[in-house]
């Protein structure tokens, strides 16, 4: 399998003294849907400024499809498109003309800059805004608007930094929808989020990193089954009187308040048996789910580890 | 000189810069147009009749060649530096610099942006100043090279300014207290036999006063200095400014961290 992207040993230290990253080292493979994720101030938005050269590195490699960003400039920044966390923009501009635009600078002809436009415009629903400027647009249009510009030439490897940051419910899913048909059509997407439900849904494979280092860096999936136990929240048909003591092991219940209960249920028990036994207690459970996402509680506990360390 | 994307890349840089100070012609093409068209009706018309000759020429022939020079290199300045500067500060800049776009491509697109905006206010000027004095141009390719010359380097004064700018403030501070004072002491208004020696030697420290001059002489035929001369100090100049161009994008001042 083709690496889009291999960082080795990646340091950055600021002017002011501030070591933003210790030493990251990271591949992403061709084709992947990859989440990078971490608190504010962790390193994702320095390690993305790395990758597109807007950040100068302090020491190690960066290689995007195999080649070296210092030695093969024009091939891996035509490989590379960035849609960054700040609108950066020409608030003035024409929606059109910023596409156009981007798609100059590296070096599509008028022409097909256009129907590139149009191509991007369409698929990010902001075609019948083409003329308007872009200080007229709605945040999420906005966003919309980067991703736009991004694929204007259409690069192997987009990365996305928070690109559904205060962007509603409707719009963030309809950019999910998007976003998983240019992966599927074989685009390389690295996406850093704070909504770790979207990370979730998203992305096969993840990096956590925390006060510049990768503290995690693995598979989705495997991640998952790593969670030590999951709290459920199940709503009752009928009142309940009292929290149920259910005969389990590794069963812990609390009740919410009259129409729900907590149930927290370690790895490896079968939820079936929970069903059973609150159905023995005269619990009959109308709907249930969980009390906060799968990944929030793997994400907190590996930063808390690192904290502690 | 370019290859292909790379032609394109400066055609886009360009046409952006033309495209951003044509939208904005009452703040761009239109203030300098005004300005200089009262220094052609006071000092030209209304002054100048009582001055009498300037340099073997009626007061307002002589002025117009300095007075178009002075409109190009505050344009082409003030182009440079006030696009380049908005770009770095709205961040704009940045999607210039993760695309395949070298240095001396931006560095050039931004710099002939800067030209055209000066070339552009030198026409509206030129044409403004037939309805007031009768132009023969004496040498047109001087004429052309000079103005061509000034408005680059004063495009690359204008870029060097705006990568070290941190304000608004910043922007306007090199405008002010160096660029005008030098062009007002460059000869536009006065010949510099009028001056007693001392301050005639001094003004030959003074760049401008070689750029007026050399356009004065393309217009008039006549000048205060030695154009080979001029030329020659315009050339270095040139190639000192665009070398601290490129090694400031290439160091990334101002613009990476």
């Amino acid at each position: 399998m083709t690496v889009a992207i291999s960082i080795r040993d990646l340091h950055k230290t600021y002017a002011n003294g501030f070591q933003a990253l210790k030493g990251i080292s990271l591949e992403v493979e061709q084709g992947d849907f990859f989440a990078l994720l971490g608190p504010n101030g962790a390193g994702k938005s320095t390690t993305i400024g790395v990758i597109s050269t807007l950040v100068k590195r302090s020491a190690g490699d960066v290689q995007v499809f195999g080649k070296n960003v210092d030695t093969h400039v024009y091939e891996t920044k035509l490989d590379l498109g960035v849609v960054p966390q700040e609108i950066n923009f020409n608030q003035f501009e024409k929606v059109q003309d910023i596409v156009i635009t981007q798609a100059g600078y590296y070096g599509l002809p008028r022409k097909q800059a256009q129907e590139r436009a149009e191509t991007y415009l369409r698929k990010l629903g902001l075609w019948e805004k083409r003329n308007d400027r872009s200080r007229s647009l709605s945040g999420g249009m906005k966003r919309r608007l980067m991703i736009a510009r991004a694929l204007a030439h259409e690069p192997r490897l987009l990365i996305l930094d928070e690109p559904t940051a205060g962007v509603d419910i409707e719009l963030r899913r309809s950019m999910w929808e998007f976003l998983t048909e240019i992966n599927a059509s074989g685009t390389t997407i690295i996406l850093t989020t704070h909504y770790l439900e979207e990370a979730e849904q998203l992305c096969r494979n993840i990096a956590i990193i925390d006060e510049g280092l990768i503290i995690e860096n693995t598979n989705m999936k495997k991640l998952l089954t790593e969670l030590d136990s999951q709290t459920f929240i199940f709503d009752s048909v009928a009142t309940i009187s009292e929290s149920p003591q259910l005969a389990l092991d590794n069963v812990c219940v609390r009740k919410v308040d009259d129409k729900s209960i907590e149930v927290t249920v370690s790895h490896g028990r079968n939820i079936n048996e929970v069903f059973a036994a609150l159905g023995d207690k005269g619990i009959i459970v109308s709907s249930m789910r969980n009390k906060t996402n799968r990944l929030e509680q793997l994400f907190l506990s590996r930063l808390n580890e690192n904290g502690a360390k | 000189m370019f290859s292909d994307h790379r032609y394109i890349a400066f055609e886009t840089i360009v046409i952006k810069e033309v495209r951003r100070f044509s939208r904005i012609w009452l703040q761009t093409l239109v203030p300098p147009a005004i300005t200089i068209g009262l220094y052609f009706v006071i000092f030209g018309n209304l002054v100048g009749r009582r001055i009498g000759e300037m340099g073997g020429f009626q007061y307002m022939e002589f002025i117009v060649p300095g007075l178009i020079m002075m409109s190009v290199i505050q344009n082409s300045y003030s182009n440079v530096v006030s696009s380049f500067f908005s770009q770095k500060f709205q961040k704009t800049v940045e999607e210039l610099l993760v695309a395949p776009v070298p240095n001396y491509v931006i560095l050039s697109g931004v710099i002939v942006g800067g030209m055209a905006r000066g070339l552009a206010v030198g026409v509206i000027v030129t044409t403004m100043s037939l309805f007031f004095a009768d132009l023969s141009i004496q040498y047109p390719l001087i004429t052309v090279l000079t103005i061509l010359l000034t408005s680059m380097l004063f495009s690359l004064m204008g870029f060097i300014n705006a990568v070290f700018a941190n304000s608004f403030d910043d922007i306007s501070i090199i405008p002010t207290f160096i660029l005008t004072p030098l062009i007002y002491l460059g000869g536009v208004f006065y010949s510099v036999q009028l001056l007693p020696s001392f301050w005639q030697i001094v003004s030959g420290l003074n760049p401008i006063f070689y750029m007026v001059n050399t356009f004065r002489y393309g217009i008039l035929g006549s000048s205060d200095v030695n154009v080979y001369w001029a030329f020659l100090i315009l050339g270095v100049f040139i190639v000192g400014l665009y070398t601290s161009c490129i090694w400031l994008l290439r160091n990334g001042n101002g613009i990476r961290s």
